[in-house]
Protein backbone atom coordinates (compact mmCIF):
# COMPACT_ATOMS: atom_id res chain seq x y z
CA UNK A 1 0.00 0.00 0.00
CA UNK A 2 2.71 2.45 1.06
CA UNK A 3 4.77 1.43 -1.96
CA UNK A 4 1.87 2.21 -4.31
CA UNK A 5 1.42 5.65 -2.74
CA UNK A 6 5.17 6.25 -3.06
CA UNK A 7 5.25 5.31 -6.74
CA UNK A 8 2.23 7.51 -7.52
CA UNK A 9 3.87 10.46 -5.74
CA UNK A 10 7.19 9.79 -7.48
CA UNK A 11 5.50 9.66 -10.88
CA UNK A 12 3.72 12.96 -10.21
CA UNK A 13 6.99 14.54 -9.03
CA UNK A 14 8.98 13.41 -12.07
CA UNK A 15 6.25 14.32 -14.54
CA UNK A 16 5.71 17.79 -13.15
CA UNK A 17 9.46 18.41 -12.87
CA UNK A 18 9.65 17.81 -16.64
CA UNK A 19 6.74 20.25 -16.88
CA UNK A 20 8.82 22.89 -15.07
CA UNK A 21 11.56 22.54 -17.66
CA UNK A 22 9.45 22.45 -20.83
CA UNK A 23 6.51 24.76 -19.98
CA UNK A 24 6.63 27.84 -22.20
CA UNK A 25 4.73 30.16 -19.88
CA UNK A 26 6.59 31.02 -16.62
CA UNK A 27 3.33 30.84 -14.62
CA UNK A 28 2.68 27.31 -15.90
CA UNK A 29 6.23 26.37 -15.05
CA UNK A 30 5.71 27.69 -11.53
CA UNK A 31 2.48 25.75 -11.02
CA UNK A 32 4.28 22.58 -12.12
CA UNK A 33 6.95 23.38 -9.53
CA UNK A 34 4.27 23.69 -6.82
CA UNK A 35 2.96 20.24 -7.82
CA UNK A 36 6.47 18.79 -7.59
CA UNK A 37 7.01 20.29 -4.13
CA UNK A 38 3.62 19.03 -2.94
CA UNK A 39 4.30 15.45 -4.01
CA UNK A 40 7.76 15.64 -2.44
CA UNK A 41 6.03 16.64 0.81
CA UNK A 42 4.02 13.43 0.47
CA UNK A 43 7.24 11.46 0.07
CA UNK A 44 8.58 13.17 3.21
CA UNK A 45 5.52 11.95 5.12
CA UNK A 46 6.16 8.41 3.89
CA UNK A 47 9.76 8.72 5.13
CA UNK A 48 8.49 9.71 8.62
CA UNK A 49 9.62 13.36 8.35
CA UNK A 50 6.26 14.91 9.26
CA UNK A 51 7.57 18.30 10.41
CA UNK A 52 9.62 18.73 7.23
CA UNK A 53 6.58 17.83 5.12
CA UNK A 54 4.59 20.62 6.82
CA UNK A 55 7.48 23.07 6.40
CA UNK A 56 7.81 22.04 2.76
CA UNK A 57 4.16 22.94 2.11
CA UNK A 58 4.12 26.15 4.19
CA UNK A 59 7.53 27.64 3.38
CA UNK A 60 8.37 26.23 -0.05
CA UNK A 61 5.05 25.80 -1.83
CA UNK A 62 3.49 28.65 0.14
CA UNK A 63 6.03 31.41 0.66
CA UNK A 64 8.87 30.93 -1.83
CA UNK A 65 6.65 30.03 -4.78
CA UNK A 66 4.38 33.01 -4.06
CA UNK A 67 7.51 35.19 -4.09
CA UNK A 68 8.35 33.83 -7.56
CA UNK A 69 4.77 34.43 -8.66
CA UNK A 70 4.95 38.02 -7.36
CA UNK A 71 8.07 38.68 -9.42
CA UNK A 72 6.59 37.09 -12.57
CA UNK A 73 3.44 39.20 -12.21
CA UNK A 74 5.42 42.34 -11.28
CA UNK A 75 7.64 42.06 -14.36
CA UNK A 76 4.58 41.16 -16.48
CA UNK A 77 6.14 37.98 -17.90
CA UNK A 78 2.97 35.88 -17.66
CA UNK A 79 1.86 36.23 -21.28
CA UNK A 80 3.41 36.34 -24.77
CA UNK A 81 6.30 34.24 -23.44
CA UNK A 82 8.75 33.60 -26.29
CA UNK A 83 10.29 30.15 -26.52
CA UNK A 84 13.69 30.19 -24.84
CA UNK A 85 15.05 26.66 -25.15
CA UNK A 86 18.68 26.42 -26.21
CA UNK A 87 19.72 24.57 -29.38
CA UNK A 88 19.14 20.83 -29.80
CA UNK A 89 22.71 19.47 -29.92
CA UNK A 90 23.75 21.27 -26.74
CA UNK A 91 20.62 20.11 -24.92
CA UNK A 92 21.01 16.49 -26.00
CA UNK A 93 24.70 16.47 -25.08
CA UNK A 94 24.12 17.94 -21.62
CA UNK A 95 21.22 15.57 -20.95
CA UNK A 96 23.36 12.61 -22.04
CA UNK A 97 26.27 13.59 -19.78
CA UNK A 98 24.32 14.31 -16.59
CA UNK A 99 21.86 11.49 -17.26
CA UNK A 100 24.65 8.93 -17.53
CA UNK A 101 26.23 10.30 -14.34
CA UNK A 102 22.93 9.89 -12.47
CA UNK A 103 22.45 6.45 -14.02
CA UNK A 104 25.82 5.31 -12.67
CA UNK A 105 24.88 6.70 -9.26
CA UNK A 106 21.51 4.91 -9.28
CA UNK A 107 23.21 1.66 -10.30
CA UNK A 108 25.57 1.96 -7.35
CA UNK A 109 22.62 2.58 -5.03
CA UNK A 110 20.71 -0.39 -6.41
CA UNK A 111 23.71 -2.57 -5.56
CA UNK A 112 23.70 -5.04 -2.72
CA UNK A 113 24.01 -3.53 0.77
CA UNK A 114 24.22 0.09 -0.36
CA UNK A 115 21.14 1.03 1.68
CA UNK A 116 19.44 -0.78 4.54
CA UNK A 117 15.88 -0.27 5.63
CA UNK A 118 16.06 -1.18 9.32
CA UNK A 119 19.02 0.59 10.89
CA UNK A 120 19.95 2.28 14.15
CA UNK A 121 19.25 5.73 12.66
CA UNK A 122 15.67 4.93 11.65
CA UNK A 123 14.97 3.31 15.00
CA UNK A 124 16.45 6.34 16.81
CA UNK A 125 14.13 8.64 14.85
CA UNK A 126 11.09 6.48 15.65
CA UNK A 127 12.06 6.47 19.33
CA UNK A 128 12.57 10.25 19.43
CA UNK A 129 9.24 10.82 17.71
CA UNK A 130 7.46 8.53 20.17
CA UNK A 131 9.07 10.39 23.07
CA UNK A 132 8.95 14.06 21.98
CA UNK A 133 6.42 14.12 19.12
CA UNK A 134 7.08 15.04 15.47
CA UNK A 135 8.16 18.63 16.21
CA UNK A 136 10.06 17.90 19.41
CA UNK A 137 12.11 15.17 17.76
CA UNK A 138 13.66 17.66 15.32
CA UNK A 139 13.74 20.53 17.84
CA UNK A 140 15.85 18.48 20.26
CA UNK A 141 19.03 18.36 18.08
CA UNK A 142 18.25 21.77 16.53
CA UNK A 143 18.41 23.61 19.87
CA UNK A 144 21.22 21.56 21.46
CA UNK A 145 23.82 20.21 19.01
CA UNK A 146 23.08 22.66 16.19
CA UNK A 147 22.24 25.79 18.19
CA UNK A 148 25.14 27.87 16.78
CA UNK A 149 24.33 27.14 13.11
CA UNK A 150 20.69 27.86 13.97
CA UNK A 151 21.57 31.33 15.28
CA UNK A 152 23.81 31.98 12.26
CA UNK A 153 20.79 31.12 10.07
CA UNK A 154 18.95 34.01 11.72
CA UNK A 155 21.78 36.39 10.81
CA UNK A 156 21.76 35.03 7.25
CA UNK A 157 18.05 35.78 6.92
CA UNK A 158 18.59 39.33 8.24
CA UNK A 159 21.41 39.90 5.72
CA UNK A 160 19.19 38.50 2.94
CA UNK A 161 16.36 40.89 3.84
CA UNK A 162 18.67 43.92 3.86
CA UNK A 163 20.38 42.76 0.66
CA UNK A 164 17.11 42.20 -1.18
CA UNK A 165 15.86 45.66 -0.15
CA UNK A 166 19.11 47.34 -1.21
CA UNK A 167 19.12 45.54 -4.58
CA UNK A 168 15.50 46.09 -5.49
CA UNK A 169 15.34 49.73 -4.37
CA UNK A 170 15.09 52.21 -7.20
CA UNK A 171 17.92 54.59 -6.21
CA UNK A 172 20.80 52.95 -4.40
CA UNK B 1 11.84 2.71 0.11
CA UNK B 2 15.20 4.40 0.92
CA UNK B 3 16.78 3.23 -2.34
CA UNK B 4 13.71 4.27 -4.33
CA UNK B 5 13.78 7.72 -2.71
CA UNK B 6 17.46 8.13 -3.58
CA UNK B 7 16.80 7.15 -7.21
CA UNK B 8 13.89 9.63 -7.33
CA UNK B 9 16.24 12.27 -5.90
CA UNK B 10 18.83 11.54 -8.62
CA UNK B 11 16.17 11.82 -11.35
CA UNK B 12 14.87 15.14 -10.00
CA UNK B 13 18.42 16.50 -9.74
CA UNK B 14 19.12 15.57 -13.37
CA UNK B 15 15.90 17.20 -14.56
CA UNK B 16 16.75 20.34 -12.57
CA UNK B 17 20.28 20.50 -13.98
CA UNK B 18 18.88 19.98 -17.47
CA UNK B 19 16.50 22.89 -16.93
CA UNK B 20 19.29 25.19 -15.76
CA UNK B 21 21.34 24.27 -18.83
CA UNK B 22 18.72 24.59 -21.56
CA UNK B 23 16.44 27.45 -20.45
CA UNK B 24 17.35 31.08 -21.02
CA UNK B 25 14.61 32.64 -18.88
CA UNK B 26 16.35 33.66 -15.63
CA UNK B 27 13.29 33.02 -13.45
CA UNK B 28 12.83 29.49 -14.77
CA UNK B 29 16.54 28.84 -14.24
CA UNK B 30 15.98 29.85 -10.62
CA UNK B 31 12.99 27.51 -10.37
CA UNK B 32 15.15 24.66 -11.67
CA UNK B 33 17.79 25.45 -9.02
CA UNK B 34 15.03 25.16 -6.41
CA UNK B 35 14.18 21.78 -7.94
CA UNK B 36 17.80 20.68 -7.49
CA UNK B 37 17.76 21.84 -3.86
CA UNK B 38 14.62 19.79 -3.30
CA UNK B 39 16.24 16.72 -4.81
CA UNK B 40 19.11 17.12 -2.35
CA UNK B 41 16.62 17.56 0.51
CA UNK B 42 14.95 14.31 -0.47
CA UNK B 43 18.33 12.54 -0.39
CA UNK B 44 18.99 13.99 3.07
CA UNK B 45 15.63 12.79 4.41
CA UNK B 46 16.12 9.33 2.89
CA UNK B 47 19.58 9.02 4.44
CA UNK B 48 18.22 10.22 7.78
CA UNK B 49 16.31 6.92 7.91
CA UNK B 50 19.73 5.25 8.02
CA UNK B 51 21.87 7.63 10.05
CA UNK B 52 19.54 9.46 12.44
CA UNK B 53 17.92 12.87 12.91
CA UNK B 54 20.87 15.03 11.77
CA UNK B 55 19.84 14.75 8.13
CA UNK B 56 16.46 16.32 8.86
CA UNK B 57 18.14 19.20 10.71
CA UNK B 58 20.26 19.81 7.61
CA UNK B 59 17.13 19.88 5.44
CA UNK B 60 15.81 22.62 7.74
CA UNK B 61 18.99 24.66 7.15
CA UNK B 62 18.87 24.04 3.39
CA UNK B 63 15.30 25.35 3.29
CA UNK B 64 16.33 28.52 5.16
CA UNK B 65 19.25 29.14 2.82
CA UNK B 66 16.96 28.50 -0.17
CA UNK B 67 14.54 31.14 1.11
CA UNK B 68 17.37 33.67 1.51
CA UNK B 69 18.76 32.78 -1.91
CA UNK B 70 15.35 33.19 -3.56
CA UNK B 71 14.84 36.62 -1.97
CA UNK B 72 18.26 37.96 -3.04
CA UNK B 73 18.16 36.27 -6.46
CA UNK B 74 14.75 37.66 -7.32
CA UNK B 75 15.88 41.12 -6.19
CA UNK B 76 18.85 40.82 -8.59
CA UNK B 77 16.48 39.73 -11.38
CA UNK B 78 14.24 42.75 -10.70
CA UNK B 79 17.16 45.18 -10.84
CA UNK B 80 18.49 43.52 -14.04
CA UNK B 81 15.00 43.76 -15.60
CA UNK B 82 14.90 47.46 -14.73
CA UNK B 83 18.14 47.97 -16.63
CA UNK B 84 17.69 45.72 -19.70
CA UNK B 85 13.85 45.33 -19.90
CA UNK B 86 14.24 41.54 -20.25
CA UNK B 87 15.04 38.45 -18.16
CA UNK B 88 16.56 36.47 -21.05
CA UNK B 89 20.10 35.61 -19.92
CA UNK B 90 21.47 35.55 -23.47
CA UNK B 91 21.25 39.37 -23.39
CA UNK B 92 23.49 39.65 -20.34
CA UNK B 93 26.97 39.12 -21.81
CA UNK B 94 29.09 41.84 -20.18
CA UNK B 95 31.14 39.28 -18.27
CA UNK B 96 31.37 36.88 -21.25
CA UNK B 97 34.64 36.71 -23.17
Amino acid sequence: MIDIVFYVLAAVAIGSSFGVVVAKNPVGSLLFAVTTLGSLAGVFVLLEAHFLAAIQIIVYAGAIMVLFLFVIMLLNLGHDAPGDLRGGVFALLSFAVIGSMAGLLARQLRGEGATESLTAGGQAIDLAMAEHGAVGAIAQPLYTTYVVPFEITGILLLVAIVGALALAKRHV
Amino acid sequence: MITDSLVLSAILFVVGTFGVLIRRNAIIMFLCIELQLNAVNLAFVAFSRMWGMDGQVFVFFVMTVAAAEAAVGLAIIISIFRHYETVDVSNFNVLKW
